[in-house]
């Protein structure tokens, strides 16, 4: 840890590139895919077109082992032409879908590219709706519309949207608030660890019941778990909560300074930390020496999508040994950053944004070992004998924490493997 | 406002998107917010293409909107045409472009582009997927064609003696079902009669292509939902007759036959053409298990219409529903339900198709996706005969639907599904065998999960009725000796049964005065 801080002491940060151009990113809708299995009471309507359901399902596999708690009011030429009142017909969507599934606590309606242009304001929508339904469930909106977000961010927008309802923390007293959707399985690795560094009042935020909500006050130290959460975070500060600055849990390193930090607030020291928690680290350590050996020296390249891009180009030059050629994100908030630039250091070439055909264009000339890139593009680069890894698999897939650390290793070690072990023609 | 699951369709552009995919040498610019992209993906995982499909887009998020988005259009628009040097490019707007009304098309026309330009209107709040797909084909024939319509009276020139007969195959697309093989096995079809294909499209045409259509006899439309617009078009502009029957099917195979040499006036037999296994493998003694398997299904119309033809004509089957998604085949689906004594279900909503599937209790679904994942909660085989599919359904073998090796294909995965003949009655027999029980996949399907499994927490096992007669224990305990792949429909009956009798208890002896009172 302390050669960590040497360097980022010293550090000089990467020098940023902006990109204007064509982008592959999903829209803040296929958050739903995840966030709609995290909070198991909730249901999320989006307001929108035949494309914002044909994304959705797309995106989701067509995975339809039971009823979604997901679903789009498709607005017709009727809702736009005028002719049927927007708001009366949402009404009448709620009530049907509510009649449906009596089960549901929270419903987020969820504004689209089309319902933003049509500026159909689904805030005082959700505030109307709340009047009707009142002491039946929570209505609230949030926009996942693409015009406004990409892929990640409309967790961020949909957990900013339920921070107004957070009750408020009692004074004086500090709690933790690790914010961000992770894994049931990792939710209770950390608490685990918390309370082997001796944090015990810590608080999951999105909680797997929607009324479970953490309270928030100017006690709360909010930790990410990641790192796509700029908008939830000022509305977190705004109502007194403090940003406990670290890099995000990712790798051992990653995941050890995420204690550390965290750890600092309630006066537990660095190397106690690491002390209190030598048992995983050990563990996590002698398993990724297994998968480090595909990664070494090893070249890649992040194309833009996700925004876990920068702490996981981190974790692949320092604790695999892969080189980077590039790490593009779709947007970089320098705040939520700040501790990975630093250790990404001077020699990174870090690209914010997009333009899709010279981003391609790059991927040729430099032929890394292996590309992270969006669905849409993985085939068309294999078919060019350039080995991928679909990133949303990364969004999808337990890779925080120690005991994830070799898992998450092995997600890029398999594509490299795969090649190996291949004895068949190529496209190319 | 419309409240939706599941989506049969995508949105028009998607339709459109399939046709530019299909094509070489044709670029599409869509205007269309970031996100949108997502359609990148149908093709290159769902249908594993090795190229990204040849769409720019001008991704525009809301910093963009109010100021700057049409010469974002125009610079995508340049940029397409510079970097891909297409034949020819076509402009449409995706939902959200649609709304923000600049009128890409227009502004294609007066940017001086190097490519000649064919604007698209999408209609994204009416129409749907197939409808884009057919109108963006349409487009492209008109456009490149128009210039070359016979003037009226004139006459098509006969063709040269030394030429063979030849036909284009209209519609086939990406993303459409098994088009790829489809192709292969009526071209070998109609070779085996003597006729030459001119030109298939939009599968693998480029522009130039579509310039030769005229050239040829008569027109195949093999997929109405894509082709059938352009067909009407041609055999009005240039009086290329359509051959419209589609060969899906044994039968229809031979009726396909038959049309192609009427409307080609060929001397050869018929009969000599081609041959299939359907015919005995459904004759077959082992097949006598199949009589009167009812049948559910749901597809586009096209494949929906041929599907129930094979399934009573060719299978002996019962088809007890039959319905599409496709608006535009629903006269077509109707008086086809109308004739197996059926009202149609045509509908887009898939919670209504899953309450006709759990009211039917059929023993196979024929669908598409969708259908597969009610099948499965529901605890029935099921066969999936139409798009949307799914990357399954885009096998690596070849696997076509159409021709007589078509109706093999289908034979063998309509039949798969179902537990066979003497497994049947021994599972009936021996119900409380610990290793082969109801709780036990069948052996052919080891592992699968694709065929007829114990629903786990499924309705049947409670009552469909809501103010259903109520079941003594000894009548449910009974009820459950009954396999499992017919159970339901057995406690549907009996209920019903019992209802009519205006009985208020079900015991054993309703159950078996039930079972004589439907028995078939």
């Amino acid at each position: 840890m302390s050669q960590v801080i040497a360097r980022a002491d010293s550090a000089v940060l990467p020098e940023v590139t902006t990109e204007r151009g064509e982008r592959a990113v999903f829209c803040g809708l296929t958050s739903i895919i995840w966030l709609h299995r995290r909070i198991q009471d909730a249901f999320f309507l989006v307001v929108g077109s035949r494309t914002c359901a044909h994304l959705l399902q797309s995106a989701a596999g067509v995975m339809i082992f039971a009823e979604p708690r997901f679903a789009t009011a498709i607005l017709g030429e009727r809702d736009l032409a005028g002719m049927a009142d927007c708001h009366e017909e949402l009404d009448r969507v709620v009530s049907e879908l509510l009649a449906r599934r009596p089960d549901i606590r929270r419903l987020f309606l969820v504004g689209s590219c089309p319902s933003e242009v049509i500026k159909l304001d689904l805030a005082n929508a959700a505030a109307r709706l709340q009047g009707v339904h009142e002491n039946r469930l929570r209505i609230s909106a949030f926009s996942g519309s693409g015009i406004e977000t990409t892929f990640t961010q409309g967790e961020d927008q949909c957990l900013a949207s339920m921070v107004p309802d957070l009750p408020v923390a009692p004074e004086g007293s500090q709690r933790l608030m690790v914010v961000g959707t992770l894994a049931d399985i990792i939710e209770e690795q950390f608490r685990r660890h918390f309370a082997q560094v001796g944090i015990t009042d810590v608080d999951f935020f999105p909680a797997a019941r929607a009324d479970d909500l953490p309270p928030v006050g100017p006690g709360t130290r909010v930790l990410l778990a990641q790192p796509y959460l700029s908008d939830t975070v000022s509305a977190l500060c705004k109502r007194g909560a403090k940003l406990v600055s670290a890099p995000y849990p990712l790798g051992v390193e990653g995941t050890l300074a995420w204690f550390q930090a965290a750890g600092a607030e309630w006066g537990v020291e660095a190397d106690s930390v690491r002390e209190s928690l030598a048992i995983p680290i050990a563990r996590a350590q002698k398993s990724l020496a297994k998968v480090r050996e595909s990664l070494q020296d090893r070249t890649i390249h992040f194309l833009p999508d996700s925004q876990l891009e920068m702490p996981l180009a981190r974790f692949l030059r320092d604790e695999c040994g892969m080189s980077l050629m590039e790490v593009a994100t779709p947007y970089l908030d320098q705040t939520l950053m700040a501790e990975e630039m630093l250790r990404l250091g001077p020699d990174v070439s870090l690209v914010e944004g997009s333009d899709l055909d010279s981003a391609l264009a790059r991927v040729r000339h430099n032929r890394p070992d292996l590309t992270v890139c969006g669905m849409g593009i993985a085939n068309p680069l294999e078919a060019e004998g350039l080995r991928t890894k679909w990133s949303i698999e990364l969004i999808f897939t337990p890779i925080q924490g120690f005991d994830q650390v070799a898992d998450l290793a092995g997600l890029f070690a398999r594509p490299l493997l795969r090649e190996r072990q291949l004895e068949v023609g190529s496209w190319s | 406002m419309e409240l939706t699951l599941w989506t049969y369709e995508g949105p028009p552009h998607v339709g459109a998107i399939r046709v530019a995919a299909s094509m070489r040498d044709v670029h599409l610019v869509l205007h269309a917010p970031q996100g949108d992209t997502y359609a990148d993906l149908l093709f290159t995982m769902i249908e594993r293409e090795n190229r990204r499909p040849p769409v720019t887009w001008t991704t525009f998020q809301a910093r963009d909107l109010g100021s700057s988005t049409a010469e974002m259009v125009i610079e995508t628009l340049k940029g397409a045409c510079e970097r891909y040097q297409p034949q020819v490019l076509l402009v449409a707007e995706s939902c959200t472009g649609e709304l923000i009304q600049d009128q890409p098309g227009a502004l294609a026309k007066g940017a001086g582009l190097s490519a000649p330009v064919i604007p698209i209107e999408m209609a994204a709040y009416t129409r749907k997927e197939n409808w884009g797909a057919s109108e963006t084909f349409y487009q492209l024939v008109r456009g490149l064609l128009s210039g070359r319509v016979p003037k009226p009276g004139e006459e098509r020139p006969p063709r040269p003696v030394d030429q063979p007969p030849s036909v284009n195959l209209i519609g086939p697309t990406k993303l459409g079902f098994r088009c790829r093989d489809d192709v292969i096995e009526i071209r070998r079809l109609l070779e085996s009669m003597g006729v030459r294909v001119n030109v298939v499209a939009p599968l693998d045409a480029t522009p130039h292509d579509l310039l030769r259509i005229p050239e040829a006899d008569a027109n195949v439309n093999l997929a109405p939902e894509v082709g059938e617009l352009s067909c009407d078009w041609l055999k009005r502009q240039f009086k290329q007759p359509t051959i419209s029957t589609v060969p899906l099917g044994w039968g229809a195979t031979r009726d396909f036959i038959a049309e192609v040499i009427d409307t080609l006036a060929l001397d050869i037999d018929p009969d000599a053409v081609g041959e299939s296994r359907l015919p005995w493998y459904s004759r077959s003694v082992d097949s006598t298990y199949l009589t009167g398997k009812r049948v559910f299904i749901f597809a586009d119309g096209t494949h929906a219409l041929a599907a129930a033809r094979m399934a009573r004509d060719e299978m002996g089957f019962e088809v007890v529903g039959l319905g599409t998604y496709s608006r535009e085949r629903a006269r077509d689906v109707r008086a086809l339900a109308t004739e197996y004594g059926l009202e149609a279900l045509i509908t887009d909503d898939y919670l209504a198709v899953e309450r006709a599937v759990t009211e039917l209790q059929p023993e196979l679904v024929l669908g598409t996706q969708m259908e597969r994942h009610i099948a499965k909660r529901l605890g029935i085989p099921c066969a999936v005969i139409s798009t949307p599919a799914h990357v399954q359904d885009y096998p690596a073998r070849y696997s076509p639907q159409m021709g007589f090796e078509g109706s093999n294909v289908i034979f063998d995965t309509w039949v798969h599904p179902l537990i066979m003949g003497l497994e049947e009655h021994l599972l009936t027999m021996f119900r409380d065998d610990f290793e082969f029980n109801d709780d036990a996949v069948p052996s052919h399907l080891g592992g699968e999960g694709g065929g007829a499994q114990q629903p786990d927490n499924v309705a049947p096992m409670t009552s469909t009725e809501p103010d259903a007669v109520a079941w003594a224990v000894s009548a449910e305990k009974e009820l459950r000796k009954i396999p499992f792949f017919v159970r339901g429909k057995a406690r549907r009956n009996t209920e019903h049964f019992a209802m009519e009798q205006g009985l208020s208890v079900i015991d054993v002896e309703t159950l078996y005065e039930a079972k004589a009172h439907f028995s078939r």
